[in-house]
């Protein structure tokens, strides 16, 4: 099992390949539709040092506000990663993103993102919201809580030993473009069908 | 006869059953999955994580998944009881749970692009209800999260690509294509609800329907049943696996039903749902009493 600290720089996250586990420690932040949207629509100066050799992660947790203010995670697991396809290349290269944590892959403009500016795509496993939610140590600030709301505001977590597998990475790999070939090849064969 | 606040407190107990304790044969069939995936490989580490998650959130009575999901719900009732008595507790419920952090504020107003903060908005939960004989009211709710609804799919027959017919056969090539189609992205290993027939809207509808079925539920007409064994074996051929790592579990149940249909279409609409089967059916007596289905 590798560990990655966050913030990295670019010699560790070159290091991970396709198929490595890795136990992530330290500052991360959470982003997905609405997030990637706005980080598009200009620089957005109060977060971009959070981001920074850091990663996003696809998630729109459920939150409980204590009474003196602060927050906790009460649930977080991944959300679909897809939909950020179009954006998210853009925002890992305009913000200096070390990797992006989410479910279900990304494809080919994400993956050249990940070669070019060295990231990587990390696996959370879907679901598991009750497992990732106790890696939330703390809730550091939030961005964008009331035009956004809960789930797709920008979380500052710092995260304790939050496990992930690496299934893109910055030398062009992907489980998921594995994947869906060697499965597609099965079903033209099941259904008869001739490529 | 219990007034609206009763059924509200009914209904906000069947809301956080189905949001943290997951019915005991999606458990059993995910254990199942563990047990068949090599050793130490991705799919099986990905099922210990899931079996773990499922622990925990039953032991702390937590949401089970983040994503909530749209709260689709069946509701029995005795002739002469208020439908829109029944709705309005249940949308008052939903509200209720959401306010707890038993379900996350799930709903935007797609007008004006806004989180609505509680849970609720046009067409958000979805009631049905239906009349029946029994003196007793009997609940059938599922949490459908986005990740897996995102990746349903409506097929209209013909369909040439697929070499899919007006038939049986071609019904089967769509619900195969679709489960490949979703590879992990509705969190796999899902299980399938399917219906041929109907418009685009109730063939939906009955495929989502489906999905209350507990999955070593057998299919009473021999064709269906055979369809659901058939596509369950080839499905899980594929190699998807969960998460889409690659394995041997790719679905867990498939569930097939049918609708009447013009003479114009054959539609076959397909839903996945993810393995966060959060189902809980509940039948209430007239004097309260409980007893759950699940």
């Amino acid at each position: 099992m590798a560990r990655l600290t966050l913030p990295c720089d670019e010699a560790a996250v070159r290091k991970l390949k396709v198929g490595d586990f890795v136990e992530l420690s330290g500052r991360m932040i959470t982003g997905r539709d609405a997030a990637h949207h706005w980080l598009m629509h200009g620089f957005r100066e109060e977060v971009a040092p959070y981001m920074k050799n850091s990663v996003i992660y696809h998630v729109g947790p459920v939150v409980k506000k204590h009474e003196d203010g602060t927050y906790s995670f009460v649930a977080a697991g991944p959300t679909t990663s897809a939909r950020e396809e179009p954006f998210q290349a853009d925002v890992i290269g305009r913000y200096g993103l070390r990797g992006v944590i989410g479910k279900g892959g990304m494809f080919a403009k994400t993956l050249a993102g990940l070669k070019e500016h060295g990231a990587v795509y990390l696996h959370a496993v879907g679901g598991t919201a009750q497992v990732l939610a106790a890696c939330v140590k703390k809730v550091e600030a939030v961005f964008q809580l009331k035009e956004f709301g809960v789930p797709e505001a920008l979380w500052v977590i710092d995260v304790e030993d939050f496990p992930v597998v690496v299934t893109m990475d910055s030398h062009g790999g992907s489980l998921h473009a594995e994947v869906e070939s060697a499965s597609r090849k099965k079903l033209e064969e099941l259904l008869g069908l001739g490529a | 006869m219990a007034g609206p606040e009763q059924w509200t407190e009914h209904f906000v107990n069947v809301i956080a059953r189905a949001s943290s304790q997951l019915p005991p044969d999606v458990v059993d069939a995910l254990r199942r999955g563990r047990d068949a995936e090599a050793p130490d490989s991705l799919a099986q580490k990905a099922l210990d994580s899931v079996l773990r998650n499922i622990e925990v959130a039953k032991g702390n009575w937590q949401p089970i998944c983040q994503d909530t999901g749209t709260p689709l719900v069946w509701i029995h009732h005795p002739v002469g009881m208020s439908t829109r008595m029944l709705t309005s507790a249940f949308e008052e419920a939903v509200r209720r749970a959401t306010g707890k952090q038993v379900l996350r504020p799930n709903a935007v107003d797609t007008l004006t692009d806004r989180n609505t903060g509680n849970g609720a908005a046009p067409g958000i939960p979805t009631v049905h209800c239906e009349e029946w004989d029994s003196d007793d009211v009997e609940v059938h709710l599922m949490l459908k999260g986005g990740g897996c609804e995102n990746v349903g799919a409506q097929y209209t027959l013909p369909n040439p690509k697929l070499k899919a017919d007006r038939d049986l056969e071609g019904v089967k090539r769509c619900i195969l294509d679709a489960i490949h189609q979703a590879q992990g992205k509705g969190c796999a290993p899902g299980i399938i609800g399917a219906c041929f027939g109907g418009d685009r809207g109730s063939g939906f509808l009955e495929s989502k329907r489906q999905l209350l079925r507990p999955l070593p539920d057998r299919n009473p007409v021999a064709e269906l049943d055979a369809m659901e064994q058939e596509i369950y074996e080839k499905a899980n051929q594929l190699g998807i696996g969960p998460m889409g790592f690659g394995g041997k579990t790719t679905v867990l149940g498939v569930k097939v039903g049918y609708l009447g249909r013009l003479p114009a279409s054959y539609f076959v609409s397909v839903s996945y749902m993810c393995w966060a089967n959060r189902r809980s059916a509940a039948r209430i007596q007239p004097s309260g009493e409980v007893t759950w289905l699940d």
